[in-house]
């Protein structure tokens, strides 16, 4: 046990030395340093043919590229949009395959079973409508406390995929077949074979989620978020209109758990009830808990464990869930907070008020 | 006689069978300090908690500057004007001393999510306001080494005062304070007494509970004395300090304690 520990201490001072010296450095070197990491990312797919750190990476029985995909992005979706609820604002959400599930279905029907809409034109209507199935759950439910959040949510999973189950007109058990992909652009050509234009894809939409919310969070949204996790009757007494907030983190993760389901859909072209199952929403929930709950950066690295782990670790397949399963319980133990704890305060703000600080005292 | 800002009118509040409050009244005058004292479970916190619509009182109205609250939701009382603090710390623990007095000056802001993902320029003047104005309370509170501390990490005195910026910041007219020197020793309860006057001075109608009878005579303007929920005397604080029914009240709270 004694050696675990050790080396999980170890593990987590080497990601807070590496933050410390982040910190260190000066504006350019880290703007060189994100641009870097940005193209690294990009990269990703190319990652296998480079010696060693391929023979590392690489997924034994498994496309690589598929992987980042299919697995790894949609996973870094879904933890972002769920940390927003869960994480952030600390709103127990059990049942978020069903925003999953909104937004893949929304996509089929409309450029496949009952429509003929191009896949980007299906995108923002599928992740309004998305986000319109977060307002009709939250709004009865946010006005309750914690428990029956949870319980509601989890039986709004089952109810989504068991409706898609038995409705003939949302394919049933068949599924939706045909569904359209994501339009040809910036050179890039969505076929069946090539999965790295998806990976480019999703990754982008990956950024594009993070910088709205990085936004957020700073911000008067961001901050009524967190007063209401820390103390919901407080916050309420300082004025914040703690319902409606709670309802724009709910919203907000279903429009961004949508937006996976609609990347997904694109991707697979085909799509079933089986593909959103209860257990999924378990294991988002996992990705965000075990990365750090309440970081943004935390619930990425979630996601990628989550998603990758499995596959990397595919040649002791039938093991895989016990290990995660240790993996969880040693981290409750251990390390609740999760691998990257909350971060209290803008990083930026704290070191800029350090150098000032600096220039006052010399 | 200057005009009535908060009035609790015949206010009786019951929880299952305890009776908090019994048929209260009260008034709270514009720039005044109103001391509130009473022995343990009088009823003091229960008041605060009625005036900010925690609870719902059974029978009465509070009003504030004529306007019935009982329509209100909590955090639009914030918003009329009164702002509290906790007799049990209450602050996120887990944002910074700043962050935690932003809360409360974002109550007074309109810009919500469309502003702060576009960063309208509305936003960014809020933005800036809130910045500076916390800065401003925590500076003014004498806490301001610590803005960027995790209100968690604070040492206790810190937290104390970091309640009272952040219900300042909220831009009340009317100020609670639970026993805001709980646990303080002599000189730092002279200090914040010198603060609370500091903060009347500013226009601020304050509202005290306190246990320490030195500092409420010392600083209020009028003390009101509960005793199992009801309202056993409220004047100047001298002629309560004389008044036989609270002497009993206090002289009998220390018996039992003994
Ligand atoms: N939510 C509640 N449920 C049940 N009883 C309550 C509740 N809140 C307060 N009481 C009861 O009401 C009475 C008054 O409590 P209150 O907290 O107002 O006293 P207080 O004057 O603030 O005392 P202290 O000096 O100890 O803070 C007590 O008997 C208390 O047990
Ligand atoms: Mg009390």
């Amino acid at each position: 046990m004694s050696l675990v520990l050790n080396f999980w201490l170890r593990v987590t001072s080497l990601f807070s030395g590496f933050g410390e010296q982040f910190r260190a450095m000066n504006k350019w070197q880290r703007y060189s340093a994100y641009g870097l990491g940005v193209v690294a990312l990009y990269l990703l797919p190319y990652w296998p043919d480079v010696p060693v750190l391929g023979q590392i990476v690489n997924t034994p029985g498994s496309q690589f590229e598929t992987v980042l995909n299919d697995q790894v992005v949609i996973f870094v979706l879904i933890a972002l949009g769920l940390n927003v609820v869960v994480g952030i604002a600390g709103l127990l959400d059990l049942g978020y395959v069903g925003f999953y599930a909104v937004g893949a279905y929304v996509t089929a029907i409309l450029t496949s079973a009952h429509g003929n809409l191009p896949w980007l034109l299906a995108l923002p209507i599928a992740v309004v409508i998305s986000m319109l199935f977060g307002v009709i759950l939250g709004t009865p439910t946010l006005r309750l406390r914690g428990d029956y959040l949870a319980i509601v949510t989890l039986g709004f999973g089952e109810i989504i995929r068991l409706t898609a189950k038995n409705m003939d007109w949302l394919g049933a058990s068949r599924g939706i077949s045909n569904i359209k992909k994501p339009p040809s652009m910036f050179g890039l050509k969505f076929g069946v074979l090539d999965a790295k234009p998806y990976f480019y894809l999703g990754l982008t939409m990956v950024f594009i989620v993070i910088f709205i919310l990085h936004r957020l969070e700073y911000s008067r949204v961001g901050r009524a978020w967190v007063a209401i996790r820390e103390d919901e009757d407080a916050a309420e007494l300082m004025g914040v209109n703690t319902f409606k907030f709670k309802l724009w983190a709910f919203t907000i993760g279903a429009g961004i758990g949508g937006l996976a389901g609609v990347h997904y859909a694109g991707k697979v072209g085909f799509i079933n009830p089986d593909n959103f199952p209860l257990q999924l929403s378990i294991l988002f929930l996992a990705a965000v808990v075990l990365g750090g709950s309440g970081n943004m950066y935390g619930a990425i690295l979630g996601g990628i464990l989550v998603a990758y782990m499995p596959e990397r670790l595919r040649n002791f397949s039938d093991k895989r869930i016990l290990v995660f399963g240790i993996v969880l319980v040693l981290m409750m133990v251990f390390r609740p907070e999760g691998i990257l704890p909350k971060r209290v305060g803008n990083e930026h703000k704290k070191r800029r008020a350090k150098s000032q600080e600096g220039e006052v005292a010399s | 006689m200057s005009e009535v800002l908060l009035d609790f009118n015949n206010v009786t509040m019951q929880f299952g069978g305890v009776t908090a409050l019994n048929e209260v009244s009260l008034q709270i005058k514009q720039g005044e300090i109103l001391g509130l004292i009473g022995p343990n479970g009088a009823g003091k916190t229960t008041c605060f908690n009625v005036m900010t619509g925690v609870y719902a009182p059974t029978l009465g109205t509070v009003s504030f500057e004529g306007k019935n609250l009982a329509k209100l939701k909590r955090f639009e009382i914030t918003k009329v004007g009164i702002a509290r603090t906790f007799q049990n710390i209450r602050l996120f623990s887990e944002m910074t001393a700043l962050e935690n007095v932003m809360v409360g000056a974002d109550a007074r802001k309109k810009a919500s999510v469309g502003g702060a993902i576009l960063r309208t320029s509305r936003q960014r003047h809020e933005e800036k306001e809130s910045r500076e104005r916390s800065m401003e309370l925590l500076q003014f509170m004498g806490i301001s080494d610590r803005a960027e501390t995790a209100a968690r990490n604070l040492p206790y005195g810190y937290q104390r005062r970091l309640e009272i910026a952040r219900a300042l910041a909220t831009e009340p007219k009317l100020l609670c304070l639970d026993e805001p020197a709980a646990g303080f020793n002599p000189a730092e309860k002279e200090e914040l007494n010198e603060l609370i006057l500091k903060i009347r001075e500013q226009g601020y109608t304050v509202l005290l509970i306190e246990h320490d009878m030195n500092v409420v005579m010392k600083v209020s303007d009028r003390v009101a004395v509960l005793d199992f929920g009801q309202k056993i005397a409220d004047g100047l604080p001298a002629d309560v300090r004389n008044n036989p029914a609270v002497i009993a009240a206090y002289l009998g709270v220390e018996d039992n304690a003994s």
